[in-house]
């Protein structure tokens, strides 16, 4: 029998007594250990359960584990269940690997932090709601899980809530992914009217026997999950909150905005795959939304002077990629990427973590320089992390996720050419502005002294990221340097295949050679634009014209943020403000009001004077004479 | 043994009644109300004495009684009212202690 | 016998409005009096001669003197009588006449809607009042003491003269 709940069970017994008695946890050492200890805890006993599925398989490839049936109102029967297949498997390693070893740093990073904590009952409980949406068999238990992380979310990214900036990113983030959420939950209502039930395998079956494929519920159905799962994953068009949500503590982006809330969406996309698959169209503009994305943000994601911004801009950028995988139908590889993008993304914020430390909590990169010699294992891990991002051949995890993602996108039935150069044009642009960032920090002239040295406690998360960024992807080896599909052939137990329609051995030899090369083209020409010379960008005024003002498009990220200030939030402030008087408030204080005025009227006859009384009296009489006088 | 109908007596009592009733709401001197509310007291007694009278009973001469004692113990607290009235006020218009009001 | 009546009538009517329209306090007690009388007459002519000794006696002889007293005290002089006429402007009459006329003629059309029944039946002696009043009457007879020992206390309290009476 696989205790998986007791997974999510330990973060979640972290979150209550930290949440209940952490202010006699006087001492911050108490804290980190509750916090740090209840997701370790978790991550061995995924380790656990991982050995034992992957040495002797269950049956079907898949374990069940039903806890209780939550609501039981006529057909609707959503239990809270545990499912575990070669998929959830994956995430749950990942997020509690990854997750552990963050909470570790930070156990070092915020210290000292008045909500010490609190802040580590808020990462456990993001950790548990994260566990239970991937562990989820049912779609609403999944939607809770899927709410969890969106308000942990929101309560980390505004944790430093004095300052109401902080605030108002937080209120960004969750504003806009409750629209995706919206959406979502729309599906989820659209799925049990039509299929009966939101179990997820069921779901599948059933809609496989009911819907024809291309169907107009499917397509509905499929278009609300992805509406969903763009929020969630920050693709365009719901994009604009992820670089705002840089206001959060640095750990916090590392495990919520880069290893595992934001992919909740694809990994949405890949639970959900049956319904997907019954719905071409929308894959296709799954793959569509992925590719713009990989553009648009890593163009931001150049211009940036922020160094977690640019990380942001970064992440949107490569889960564009796992976007455009899951649209050209190889779900494997986008999962794939989805676990390499963890660990060097994690280890990119980490390492921007330290950097930022160490410089007085300096953010912009162009006020940094020449930390080489003065952190050097900051430098390597980072040079080794942004290596992997950039896809650095052969040694590198992100070189086997992206090359096998970038051989579906050519070579897959639904793939093609303009996805593919999307993705290489994209690899290009992510090599030349992570190198950039790592160029400028760490290369050049010093800029300001040193603050704070990382002590154990960020070096070993740091380490053991930056071990896993490079063998990580060892586990996937494509077949024209050896064949070693090893990730690919546990996924297929739980997602289909690709369909590949053109290219053969030779086709992905070429394409490997291109994805190589432009890899390498964008670090020698980060090294060109940004060590030999002095740096040029550090004044983007002085560019000539139209330079200028592209620079500054870029960095407004495409400018969203005043559209979406144009078109929805203009004319909305504009509505509350004709209502501000509120009509109907106003209907019951016009009650109120006249009640007032009959008091008024009848107020007049109590004036005290005797004499009006008297009339009154007589007055009263004669009505009353003259009634039983007629009657 | 006479012949007065009773209606007639009780057409009397409504007009002392009205009289008393006229100067009540006429006279703005408390005093002068007073006696009009004396007036109306009075020609309640008659009625009621007549309509004892036309079935030959005592109580409405009882009921008269009650009246009288009821219309001495009023007066001579009303008139203790005036007294102070005017101590207070110095006046006896009776719109001038209209303080009891909203 | 119905002359009788009809001239009492007459002189307490015409006693009654000049008692209501007087400018003297004085003069118009007077008047009341004299109406006090009248109707003190009718009483007799009812057949209750009780009652009207009663009527002369308590209700002319002492509340009316009460009155009186009451009056000599406040030492109204001219300015009073003044005072009296500025009030009493014919304007304000116009108001109460309508209402008091409207009620009278609904009381007499009511009235006169009656059975025409003698008003006597024989004379109610006082020896009949008294066994009523100490007979079925005896609670009333002695709410009635209370209500005057009441008035009584009330009065003494309220008249008072000093600085803070009546509290």
């Amino acid at each position: 029998m696989y205790d998986l709940w007791t997974i999510p069970a330990f973060p979640l017994a972290g979150f209550l007594v930290l949440a209940l008695a952490g202010r006699w946890l006087r001492r911050p050492y108490a804290a980190a250990v509750v916090g740090v200890g209840s997701v370790g805890l978790s991550a061995l006993v995924a380790l656990a359960i991982a050995i034992r599925f992957l040495v002797a398989p269950p049956e079907g490839d898949a374990v069940t584990q039903t806890l209780w049936t939550w609501i039981a109102v006529g057909d609707f029967r959503p239990a809270v269940a545990f499912y575990l297949d070669p998929l959830s498997l994956v995430m749950v390693l990942v997020i509690t690997v990854v997750g552990a070893l963050i909470h570790l740093y930070s156990a070092e990073y915020m210290l000292g932090d008045p909500g010490y904590s609190r802040f580590f009952a808020y990462m456990n409980l993001f950790v548990c709601a994260m566990l239970v949406l991937v562990l989820a068999d049912d779609l609403v238990l999944l939607y809770l899980g899927w709410e969890g992380v969106g308000l942990c979310s929101y309560l980390l990214i505004g944790f430093w809530y004095a300052d109401p900036a902080n605030g108002a990113a937080a209120r960004k983030a969750f504003v806009v992914t409750r629209v995706g959420d919206a959406a979502m939950a729309l599906g989820l209502f659209l799925l049990f009217r039509e299929l009966g039930t939101l179990n997820v395998q069921e779901a599948m079956a059933r809609a496989e026997a009911q819907w024809p494929v291309g169907s107009g519920l499917a397509v509905a159905a499929a278009a609300l999950l992805l509406g969903g799962a763009v929020g969630k994953s920050a693709q365009i068009p719901l994009q604009t909150w992820l670089p705002d949500a840089m206001a959060g503590p640095t750990p916090v982006s590392a495990l919520i905005h880069a290893a595992t809330m934001v992919t909740a969406g694809v990994y949405l996309v890949a639970r959900t795959h049956g319904i997907f698959l019954l719905a071409p169209a929308v894959l296709t503009v799954v793959a569509v939304i992925g590719a713009v994305t990989i553009l648009a943000a890593g163009a931001s994601a150049l211009t940036q002077r922020d160094i977690k911004r640019i990380l942001a801009y970064s992440t949107i950028s490569q889960l564009g990629y796992m976007f455009l995988a899951l649209g050209v139908g190889a779900w494997a590889a986008a999962i794939f990427h989805l676990m390499t993008h963890s660990f060097f993304k994690a280890l990119l914020f980490l390492g921007a973590g330290a950097v930022i430390l160490a410089q007085h909590h300096e953010q912009d990169i162009f006020k940094m320089g020449g930390l080489r010699r003065r952190l050097p294992v900051t430098f390597t891990v980072f040079v080794i992390a942004g290596a992997s991002l950039a896809g650095f051949p052969l040694v590198t995890a992100g070189f086997y996720s992206k090359d096998t993602l970038l051989w579906a996108a050519w070579a897959s039935e639904r793939g093609g050419f303009w996805l593919w150069l999307a993705g290489l044009v994209g690899a290009f642009v992510t090599s030349l502005y992570v190198f950039r960032l790592i160029f400028v920090v760490f290369l050049g002239e010093p800029r300001a002294p040193i603050d704070h040295r990382p002590g154990y406690r960020i070096k070993v998360p740091l380490v053991i990221l930056a071990v896993l960024s490079i063998v990580g992807g060892f586990v996937e080896i494509p077949a024209t340097l050896g064949n070693l599909p090893l990730f690919t052939d546990l996924l297929d137990r739980a997602l289909p295949a690709p369909e590949l329609a053109h290219g053969g051995l030779a086709g992905e030899y070429a394409l490997q050679g291109l994805a190589a090369a432009a890899s390498l083209a964008g670090i020698a020409l980060a090294w060109v634009l940004f060590v030999r010379r002095p740096r040029p960008e550090e004044h983007p005024e002085e560019f000539p014209g139209i330079g200028h003002r592209l620079h500054r498009f870029w960095l407004d990220g495409w400018e969203f943020d005043r559209l979406y200030d144009a078109v929805f939030v203009r004319p909305f402030l504009a509505l509350a403000r004709i209502n501000r008087d509120d009509v109907v408030d106003r209907l019951y204080a016009g009650l109120a009001a006249l009640a007032v005025l009959g008091h008024r009227a009848v107020r007049v006859t109590q004036n005290g004077r005797l004499r009006w009384y008297a009339a009154a009296l007589a007055l009263g009489t004669v009505i009353v004479v003259a009634w039983m006088g007629l009657s | 043994m006479t012949g007065i109908q009773l209606e007639q007596v009780l057409v009397l009592a409504a007009v002392l009644f009205v009289l008393g009733l006229k100067g009540l709401l006429v006279r703005r001197n408390v005093l002068f109300m007073l006696i009009s509310i004396e007036i109306m007291l009075n020609a309640a007694g008659l009625a009621f004495v007549a309509a004892g009278a036309r079935w030959g009973q005592a109580d409405g001469q009882v009921f008269f009684l009650f009246i009288l004692t009821m219309a001495a113990a009023e007066v001579s607290v009303g008139l203790a009212l005036v007294l102070q009235l005017h101590q207070q006020f110095k006046t006896l218009d009776a719109d001038a202690a209209a303080e009891l009001r909203d | 016998m119905t002359v009788l009546f009809y001239v009492a009538a007459t002189v307490a009517v015409f006693a009654t409005a000049m008692t209501i329209s007087r400018l003297n306090a004085i003069h118009a007690l007077l008047y009341f009096i004299v109406s006090l009388f009248a109707v003190a007459m009718i009483f007799f002519l009812l057949g209750a001669p009780f009652i009207a000794a009663l009527e002369v006696i308590v209700y002319a002889g002492a509340i009316m003197v009460l009155f009186v007293f009451v009056v000599m005290l406040l030492n109204l002089g001219r300015e009073a009588e003044e005072q009296e006429r500025h009030w009493l402007q014919p304007g304000a009459w116009l108001g109460p006449v309508g209402l008091a006329a409207v009620l009278l003629l609904e009381l007499g059309y009511v009235l006169a809607q009656g059975s025409g029944a003698p008003a006597t039946a024989g004379a109610v002696s006082p020896r009949e009042v008294g066994r009523v009043l100490l007979g079925p009457y005896l609670l009333g007879v002695e709410l009635a003491s209370m209500l005057l020992l009441a008035g009584l206390v009330g009065a003494y309290h309220l008249g008072r003269r000093d600085k803070d009476a009546a509290r």
